[in-house]
């Protein structure tokens, strides 16, 4: 939606972190249409339902394709347009709660499949657009609306899980450095296999993290997010476990494995394989 | 007795899981279909891998067998719990031959006993017992040895060194049966001579045809997870759907499955998945995208006994309910319910081709009965399938993709790739696929998704007798049993017309006229609520169920009482037709 339609539903709130992350993924797909001199037509935003998902109807500027479905099933949505389709390039948009609680399941599948679909995950540790129950990355004893009486399920640690079940391309970042977001959502995006940016993307109504997150001096906060160190070997696994060890927020690239992706094998597959064509088929039933 | 010429026999082997009896019906049923006759195979079995009771039947016919019969000819029973299980099934002149190297039974009976392994082993070849009983069976039915022959030199030449003393083995297997057979003295008649079709055909199970068709229209995506009764389809996908732009593979559950085929065909490929019941269920939301988002797929429910797990390998016709409203709010899904291994290929190919034309999920109803059923059917005439693609977008950006549904009919789909970017949008959305609550887009939305069902108006349809006291329309795979049973109760001269619609949703314009016109309509199916009756009154007809729930297909012997019964019932003594 490029220009505002003012029949459309949904507005982010001021100050909610996925207007940063907005901008980022736009800088990163003209970035990378440019690079690759795709059609901006060959993109497909497969988003989740959320405040987050809502982004695929607010960017602006030349319109990718869209798919905004259900909840918590852009890994599998995702799956189907690149499998079906390896021209196009796949970004899924979606919330903490729709990729990690709902849509749990596909990411196990997806790493091992190591599909090249880009996600960009907008963790607000909240469930913004229900209105502010706790999500799987809600530290535990925080008081949310379904947690009256404080959270008492522990907080999952979504790098630290990712590194476990084998995605292979994994950053960190938080929504209030859009540039340096870009970068990171464009080299994803240019790893072959499937790549998840971990984006901290406050939610300004029910979880404000800015000052934990940036640190505020006045209010004497110490800011939690720091630089991946440059001297960082991403393509060490056991670095990755030593960087994810140390507390806060990491920005940067945290873990990237080079491995063939499923299209790889699916191409050798084929190459060994000619298709069968319905004739082909049919005389195998000859009586 | 052996000069009594018959249509007809039906035989069945019984014991448990993993004895071959498969290998058993299938072999029989091959060289049958080889010599001219129609055959036709069913099989029950547990759940578990080994064991278990187990039976595969096959009937041989000189016309097309429309259900697997109301009871057998010869009982083949490896152990004495198949032959005490089976036994009430044998015709009134049937015979049992039971594996002697296992069990006795006491003299007198309609049955001998014959010892199999102890036989195949005197040829040389312990894996000739199959043969072996096979030999007693063709003895019994009249059926020609040399037949069997010539099936077993076609089984057996695979260019290898051993193969003439398989073949020679098996072929001595065969006499050995026969002549225990003849010594037994038994017999049930003389298979007629077959009445070969003049056209050509194939061999090949319910499955496999609707895969068949499927990829004849052009299938190209497709996923699945594993369940009985349709996990041979994603096996038969795996295996053949290869090559460049194509794409078969497992996932990890049915929400899986039903979003990747949306996301397939969502970005332009004709995608398919195929589940059962449990599978169903889970895909209900992702059929409501697929409704909502206006996006062609395929989802094949082959059905099994149900709710839950239920009974994953047996016969039942009960997702009728689940398959028309799948998923929550104003949405139906159309239906093809192919009622014949012959309808499966045409409905495979007809689904993809509706899911193209009204641009939205297509479901095809099978059932476990009809999934594996071997049977010899004409062969499809593959260049009279009529492939059909959806109307692409080619225009410009800025595209209205939900706007036009009127004169200038249902709007062409934006591919990704090309133009006419749009949000395909499982939130009510305006024409261009943002996300509104405004009444007038969603009544008009609503209106659209509905209306466009009005292009599926081409299945096949059968309508025979109209104005007879009872029309009797079966579904799904009832319908040979049915269709058997008809043509009894109109051979008896009982007052009963047929209507048939491969479709059951929506139902073509000329079967609801004739749905219209009918005194009564008597719908025969497999579940307790009578679902489709249920339906046809939602739609204002006079129909009643005549149900069945044991997990097994109907015989339509039960058919002809039941409906015969009921018929009566509806005339007075002065043969007016009562309702
Ligand atoms: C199957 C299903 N269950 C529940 C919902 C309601 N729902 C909508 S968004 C949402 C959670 C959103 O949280 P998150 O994914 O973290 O996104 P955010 O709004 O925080 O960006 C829920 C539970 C739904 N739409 N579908
Ligand atoms: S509720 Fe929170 S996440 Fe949703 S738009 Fe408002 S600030 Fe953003
Ligand atoms: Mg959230």
């Amino acid at each position: 939606m490029s220009n505002r339609n003012p029949e459309y539903d949904f507005v982010w709130c001021p100050g909610c972190g996925d207007f940063g992350v907005r901008r980022a993924l736009e800088w990163a797909l003209e970035r990378h249409v440019a690079e690759h001199e795709i059609p901006q037509s060959n993109y497909v935003i497969v988003a989740g339902i959320g405040c987050s998902g809502n982004m695929v109807h607010l960017m602006e500027g030349d319109q990718p394709f869209g798919l905004h479905g259900i909840h918590g099933r852009t890994l599998p949505l995702s799956f189907g347009v690149k499998m079906g389709r390896p021209d196009l390039q796949a970004v899924v948009v979606a919330g903490d709660g729709d990729f990690l609680a709902i849509g749990g399941e596909h990411i196990g599948p997806a790493a091992a499949r190591n599909v090249d679909v880009t996600c960009v995950v907008m963790d607000n540790g909240v469930y913004g657009l229900t209105k502010g129950q706790s999500s799987p990355t809600t530290e535990m004893g925080v008081t949310t609306s379904s947690t009256p009486y404080g959270k008492i399920e522990s907080q999952m640690m979504p790098l630290k899980y990712y590194l476990t079940i084998g995605v292979s391309y994994i950053a960190s970042h938080y929504s209030s450095k859009p540039r340096d977001l870009a970068n990171v959502i464009q080299d994803a995006m240019n790893h072959k296999g499937f790549s998840i940016v971990h984006v901290q993307s406050p939610c300004t109504t029910y979880n404000d993290t800015y000052d934990i997150l940036k640190g505020n001096r006045r209010k004497g906060i110490p800011g939690m997010a720091w630089e991946v160190p440059e001297d960082h070997d991403p393509s060490s696994r056991q670095s990755a476990e030593d960087l994810l060890g140390r507390p806060g927020i990491p920005l940067g690239l945290i873990y990237k494995d080079e491995r063939p992706t499923l299209q790889d094998r699916v191409d050798e597959i084929a190459e060994a394989n000619p298709r069968r064509t319905p004739a082909d088929l049919l005389a195998s039933y000859a009586l | 007795m052996s000069d009594n010429h018959s249509q007809d026999f039906v035989i069945r082997f019984a014991g448990e899981g993993g004895q071959g009896l498969v290998t058993s019906a299938d072999a029989m049923a091959r060289a049958a279909a080889n010599a001219g006759y129609y055959v036709s195979t069913f099989s029950t079995f547990p759940s578990q891998i080994m064991g278990g009771p187990a039976s595969s039947q096959v009937r041989i016919s000189t016309s097309p067998v429309l259900s697997s019969g109301d009871s057998v000819d010869v009982l083949v029973s490896l152990d004495e719990y198949a032959y005490n299980n089976h036994r009430e099934d044998l015709s009134d002149n049937g015979v049992a031959i039971y594996n002697s190297g296992e069990f006795q039974l006491p003299g007198g009976g309609q049955y001998f006993g014959i010892d199999a392994d102890e036989l195949a082993k005197s040829t040389g070849n312990t894996r000739a017992a199959n043969m072996v009983t096979i030999g007693a069976v063709a003895h019994l039915i009249g059926f020609s040895l040399e037949e069997i022959d010539a099936f077993i030199t076609a089984r057996f030449t695979r260019g290898r060194p051993g193969d003439d003393e398989i073949i020679e083995s098996n072929k001595k297997a065969i006499r050995l049966g026969a002549d225990v057979a003849a010594n037994s003295g038994f017999s049930v008649g003389t298979l007629a001579p077959p009445s070969p079709p003049d056209y050509e055909q194939i061999m090949i199970t319910g499955n496999a045809a609707l895969a068949l068709g499927a990829v004849t229209a052009g299938v190209d995506f497709y996923v699945g997870y594993p369940i009985s009764p349709a996990t041979t389809i994603l096996v038969w996908m795996e295996q053949n759907l290869v090559g460049q732009g194509r794409f078969a593979h497992q996932v990890s559950s049915e929400i899986e499955a039903i979003s990747a085929i949306v996301g397939a065909g969502y970005a332009g490929k004709k995608s398919m998945t195929a589940t059962a019941g449990p599978g169903l269920s889970l895909m209900g939301e992702g059929l409501g995208l697929a409704w909502m988002a206006e996006i062609p797929c395929v989802v094949v429910d082959v059905q099994r006994g149900g709710p839950s797990t239920g009974l994953p390998t047996k016969s039942e016709q009960s997702d009728l309910m689940t398959c028309l409203h799948p998923g929550h709010g104003d949405m139906t899904v159309p239906i093809l319910a192919p009622g014949s291994v012959e309808e499966c290929f045409e409905a495979g190919a007809l689904a993809v081709n509706w899911a193209e034309r009204y641009q939205g999920p297509i479901i095809v109803m099978s059932e476990f009965g009809q999934a594996e059923k071997g049977e010899n059917i004409r062969k499809p005439d593959l260049d009279a399938v009529n492939v059909e693609t959806r109307s692409v977008y080619n225009g410009s950006n800025g595209y209205a993709r939900y706007e036009s549904w009127g004169e200038n009919g249902l709007s062409p789909m934006p591919i990704p790739g090309g133009p006419g970017a749009y949000v395909a949008n499982g939130s009510e959305h305006d024409e261009i696929g943002d996300t509104t609550h405004l009444p007038r887009h969603h009544i008009r939305l609503t209106e659209r998704r509905f209306k466009k069902m009005g292009l599926l108006n081409d299945a096949h349809i059968e309508i025979e007798d109209e104005g007879a006291t009872a029309m009797i329309m079966s579904w799904g795979s009832s319908k040979g049993p049915a269709r058997e049973a008809y043509e009894r109760l109109k051979a008896d001269g009982v007052d009963v017309g047929w209507l048939y619609s491969m479709a059951l949703n929506p139902l073509p314009d000329e079967m609801k006229a004739a749905l219209e016109q009918a005194n009564i309509v008597i719908v025969p199916e497999l579940n307790y609520m009578g679902q489709w009756s249920a339906v046809l009154r939602q739609h204002g007809y006079r129909a009643e169920s005549v149900t069945q729930y044991t997990g097994l297909p109907f015989k339509p012997a039960t058919l002809v009482d039941r409906i015969a019964a009921r018929v009566a019932e509806l005339r007075t003594e002065k043969g007016t037709v009562l309702v």
